[in-house]
């Protein structure tokens, strides 16, 4: 990860028309209460993501509901999860779908807040399944790349929201290394 | 096919055996239904591929790599199967190697029946539309749901896929709102893209709740671990597999790749290539059985997650139906490379204009189709859409893997003119004019095309009764009866001096060799030769200015008509004979300089097949357009003084300095295209270039009778980009010169008559 990546990877989220949050991990919580719609689920940060999330600053608020029933995920508008990497060059996230229910949670809902730790950007994609290859053969990780809400144009439209979720928040866990560095959007992080 | 539709209510036979007439009136049909839809949407496509392929840097790198990828994974097919079996199984999962569609339904239905499965939710899948699988299932009570819009819609109105990534795209909004009007009707009926989408949204949400199975297609299986790739943007494929615990994937076995690291590339490219788009919304990975909690909406109380892990089943289920044997089958080996990104689609005109109801067969539509449905259907499917491509080649180089989609129409082609020969035709009275090596009783249309250099030789020769004869009422009627030609076309008129006889009659080279700078031969292509001289003696008249000691000696036609008609024996004897006369030129240092694009691309592309690697390499390297050589010749210090500079001054007369090109189709797919456009420029000219992808005439193709007026559709952007121009218009083709006369009312000049020196 460089700030090339970090800027790139902002300006491809700006182009996707997602939303972006960018703090150093203690202010994770805030962050994401304010993304996040009512009500809320979420899987909480290390069992969603990689496991060093659980161990760090980085929190969910209270709000979020996350050892949710079905019912509750069903009534949710907004889904909290981590993701495991970012590409840069796409502004995707690979979200995993683990048994902690993060697919779900960020599939079934209108929103979806996805924290990443800027940390966990790669620059390209050839970078992402690099990452991707020895994690399937030997984990048999599922991961879905995501870029952006969900979108359909079969109904004579571009219209986001077809199955997945209508927005996409990104909240992403500055480096304390890198924190000097901006990231205001895409002419930030030079 | 949706799950309701009857066997055979395809594209395909609704062409079905019928004869010009009938064809003309479908496509008439379609034009008028449904080709508004189909070209707003595909021509959009189309330009999105250029916008997206153009921000990457090593585009042609990526596709190399892809193209590099496919070609080892089905070399090692057998292995691959062989590895995958071992790994899903290590994952807890089940491969089926399915022999044809009726042995995978049987398993399908198998697998539906033990999980007592009353309903089943589908992602997008060509390879179950293939084996017809929704139907299958229905027989059994199953309820099958298509849960893409697009297919969810398609299975509403009980239509088929008019396009293989975008199924609905011959449907506008409006007709839309009236289906789900008329099915569901609702009390406040969804109007606008937003409120459709929803509506399908929340009727489909629903569905999925109930859905005991899923079942998805796979873009891509990686052998090493097991992982599928899924290509979507809705998220029903992702709602499909994480609401259902038993999870079927069908799959052609063409969708092995060796390891997770080589979807890479694909990923790249699939979306760019298609629809325009970078990359979809979503690329699942999954390395199935997934590890997701299965969410029990009948039990909602319930925690999501309760950490136990469910019992979730998979099944990849791999489809032979004919990969094997097309893998064996070195002209439609290719073919499996096929990614089904709808490249080959969206950049072909006739496409762009009708579609995949006229131009498909029972699954698979557009340029690659013919592939498809020739390995996996047969050839009488392939045949009855297999002339809708013309080989105007865009598609080429719009494959992100390098697929030569053109060759494979050509030789399918090739095989239904052999395979369809019917020998009771009476052939020994035209034996003279068509002096080819194809079959007794192929079709007369197809073999007088075929022939058209014996024709136009012919004609030449008795120029003044042939092209009274021609214009003649009552032979055009007989024509258009027995040959299919359509009157409402121009027909070529012969020249009495061929270009050759010109050549001679002046004395042959005007500038000696011990003068000059460069030795070329103008090969006289048959248009230019027997039709269009003058562009011939403008080519002679700006090398000549330029220094070039010129021959134009007599040659053989290059193969191009025979080849257009699929008869690849009688253009591969051409080859031989052209090189043959060619060769003594290129021995001695001359340059090849092609007036003609399509017989230059001929040169360059086809000949590969015909001729020994060296014989090709020495005259493609050799061999140059017209254009292409004039540009070199100015970059390596020839005097743009000599050529004709635009007219100056004001008024009607600066109108000469403003030009509108029309590169030809195939001279851009070889990359010559610009050099016309490089060299006005630097004579001072202010060139607009058009931007349609192939005027629509492509050869023969908008002279018969039954594609005349699809072939007029095609050049329609044409006619709006270029039609109140004043400036003067520019083609180097001949047949986008008979197109853009019948499109514009003037018939254009080719760009070596602009920039030559007056005679």
């Amino acid at each position: 990860m460089t700030l090339a990546d970090t800027s790139t990877f902002a300006g491809r989220l700006a182009d996707l028309g997602v939303e972006v949050s960018a703090g150093p991990p203690e202010e994770c919580a805030a962050m994401v209460d304010a993304a996040a719609g009512d009500p809320a689920v979420g899987v909480p940060l290390g069992r969603s993501g990689p496991d060093a999330l659980a161990d760090s600053p980085a929190s969910l608020p209270d709000r979020v509901e996350t050892e949710p029933t079905t019912a509750d995920l069903r009534a949710a508008h907004t889904g909290v999860t981590a993701a495991s990497l970012g590409v840069a060059a796409y502004g995707s996230v690979a979200l995993e779908a683990d048994a902690a229910g993060t697919e779900p949670v960020s599939l079934f809902v209108d929103r979806h807040v996805v924290v990443l730790r800027e940390t966990d950007l790669v620059p390209d994609m050839a970078d992402a399944f690099d990452w991707l290859g020895p994690r399937s053969r030997d984990e048999s990780v599922d991961v879905v790349f995501a870029t952006g809400p969900s979108a359909t144009a079969d109904m004579g439209g571009l219209v986001h929201g077809a199955h997945g979720p209508k927005a996409v928040h990104v909240v992403l866990l500055r480096d304390r290394d890198m924190a000097e560095g901006s990231l205001d959007g895409p002419e930030g992080g030079r | 096919m949706s799950s309701d539709a009857e066997p055979g209510s395809g594209g395909a036979e609704a062409t079905s055996g019928l004869d010009r007439e009938g064809k003309a009136d479908r496509i008439r049909e379609l034009l008028a239904t449904e080709g508004d839809a189909v070209a707003a949407n595909t021509r959009g496509f189309n330009e999105g591929r250029y916008e997206s392929t153009g921000r990457l840097d090593d585009y042609e790198a990526l596709k190399e790599e892809a193209r590099s990828i496919k070609e080892d994974a089905i070399e090692r097919l057998p292995d691959l199967i062989d590895e995958v079996r071992e790994t899903v199984e290590a994952n807890g999962g089940t491969v089926y190697l399915a022999d044809d569609a009726a042995d995978a339904n049987r398993y399908i239905r198998e697998v539906a029946a033990e999980r007592g499965a009353e309903r089943a939710v589908k992602s997008k899948s060509m390879t179950s539309e293939e084996i017809e699988v929704n139907d299958a299932l229905a027989a059994d009570g199953v309820d099958v749901v298509e849960t893409d819009l697009g297919e969810w819609v398609l299975q509403l109105a009980d239509e088929e896929p008019s396009h293989i990534v975008a199924p609905a795209i011959h449907k506008s909004r409006e007709g839309i709102a009236e289906l789900f009007a008329e099915r569901f009707d609702p009390d406040d009926p969804p109007e606008t893209a937003e409120e459709l989408t929803m509506f399908a949204r929340e009727r489909l949400g629903e569905l999925v709740e109930d859905a005991d199975l899923g079942m998805t297609g796979a873009n891509f299986v990686a052998a090493d671990s097991g992982t599928m790739l899924l290509v979507t943007s809705e998220g029903n494929a992702r709602k499909t597999v994480t609401a259902t615990d038993t999870h079927v994937a069908v799959a052609g076995v063409e969708k092995l790749v060796p390891t997770v690291e080589e979807f890479s590339p694909f990923v790249e490219l699939i979306g760019r290539s298609g629809t325009g788009q970078d990359v979809t919304s979503y690329i699942s990975t999954l390395t199935p059985p997934v590890d997701s909690p299965v969410p029990d909406f009948d039990d909602d109380g319930e925690p999501l997650a309760d950490g136990t892990g469910d019992d979730r089943e998979f099944h990849l289920v791999l489809i032979d139906n004919g990969r094997m044997a097309m893998r064996d089958d070195e002209e439609l080996k290719e073919t499996l490379y096929c990614i089904r990104c709808s490249a080959c689609s969206n950049a072909c005109g006739n496409f762009q204009s009708v579609g995949g109801h006229a131009f498909g067969g029972e699954t698979y539509s557009g340029g690659i189709a013919t592939g498809w449905e020739a390995g996996i259907e047969g050839l009488d499917v392939a045949s009855e859409f297999n002339d809708l491509c013309t080989g105007c080649s865009r598609c080429v180089p719009a494959c992100p893997v390098g697929i030569d989609i053109p060759w494979i129409n050509t030789a399918v082609r090739d095989r239904i003119n052999r395979g369809e020969a019917d020998p009771s035709q009476l052939d020994w009275a035209f034996e003279e004019l068509v002096p080819d090596e194809e079959p007794g009783g192929l079709d007369l249309a197809t073999r007088l095309v075929g022939n058209y250099a014996t024709l136009a030789k012919w004609g030449h020769r008795t120029a003044p009764i042939a092209n009274r004869l021609a214009d003649a009422g009552p032979v055009r009627a007989v024509a258009e009866r027995v040959a299919g030609i359509d009157r409402r076309r121009d027909l070529p008129e012969f020249a009495n001096e061929s270009l050759v006889e010109w050549f001679e009659a002046r004395g042959g080279p005007a500038v000696p060799a011990a003068e000059a700078t460069r030795e070329a031969v103008v090969y006289p292509d048959t248009a230019t030769n027997y039709v269009d001289v003058e562009r011939g003696k403008a080519t002679v008249r700006a090398l000549e200015a330029l220094g070039v000691h010129v021959r134009v000696p007599a040659l053989p036609g290059s193969g191009r008509p025979p080849l257009s008609q699929g008869m690849v024996a009688t253009a591969e004897a051409a080859a031989e004979d052209v090189y043959a006369g060619l060769a003594p030129h290129v021995d001695a240092g001359r340059d090849v300089v092609v007036v003609e694009p399509s017989d230059l691309a001929t040169f360059r592309r086809e000949y590969e097949r015909f001729l020994p690697p060296d014989s090709h390499e020495r005259l493609a390297d050799a061999s140059y357009d017209v254009m292409e050589y004039v540009f070199g010749l100015l970059e390596s210090g020839g005097d743009p003084a000599a050529l004709r500079a635009p007219a100056g001054g004001t008024g009607p007369v600066a109108s000469g300095k403003r030009i509108a090109y029309h590169p030809h189709c195939q001279a851009r797919t070889i990359g010559v295209g610009e050099y016309a456009t490089a060299v006005f420029e630097r004579l001072g000219y202010d060139v607009r270039v058009s931007e349609t992808e192939c005027c629509g005439m492509a050869g023969s193709f908008g002279y018969k009778s039954e594609y005349y007026e699809l072939s007029m559709d095609v050049g329609e952007p044409l006619r709006e980009q270029f039609g109140d121009t004043d400036r003067v218009v520019v083609a180097p083709g001949t047949s986008c010169t008979e197109q853009l006369d019948a499109l514009l009312g003037a018939a254009p000049t080719h760009p070596i008559e602009v920039v030559a020196p007056r005679e």
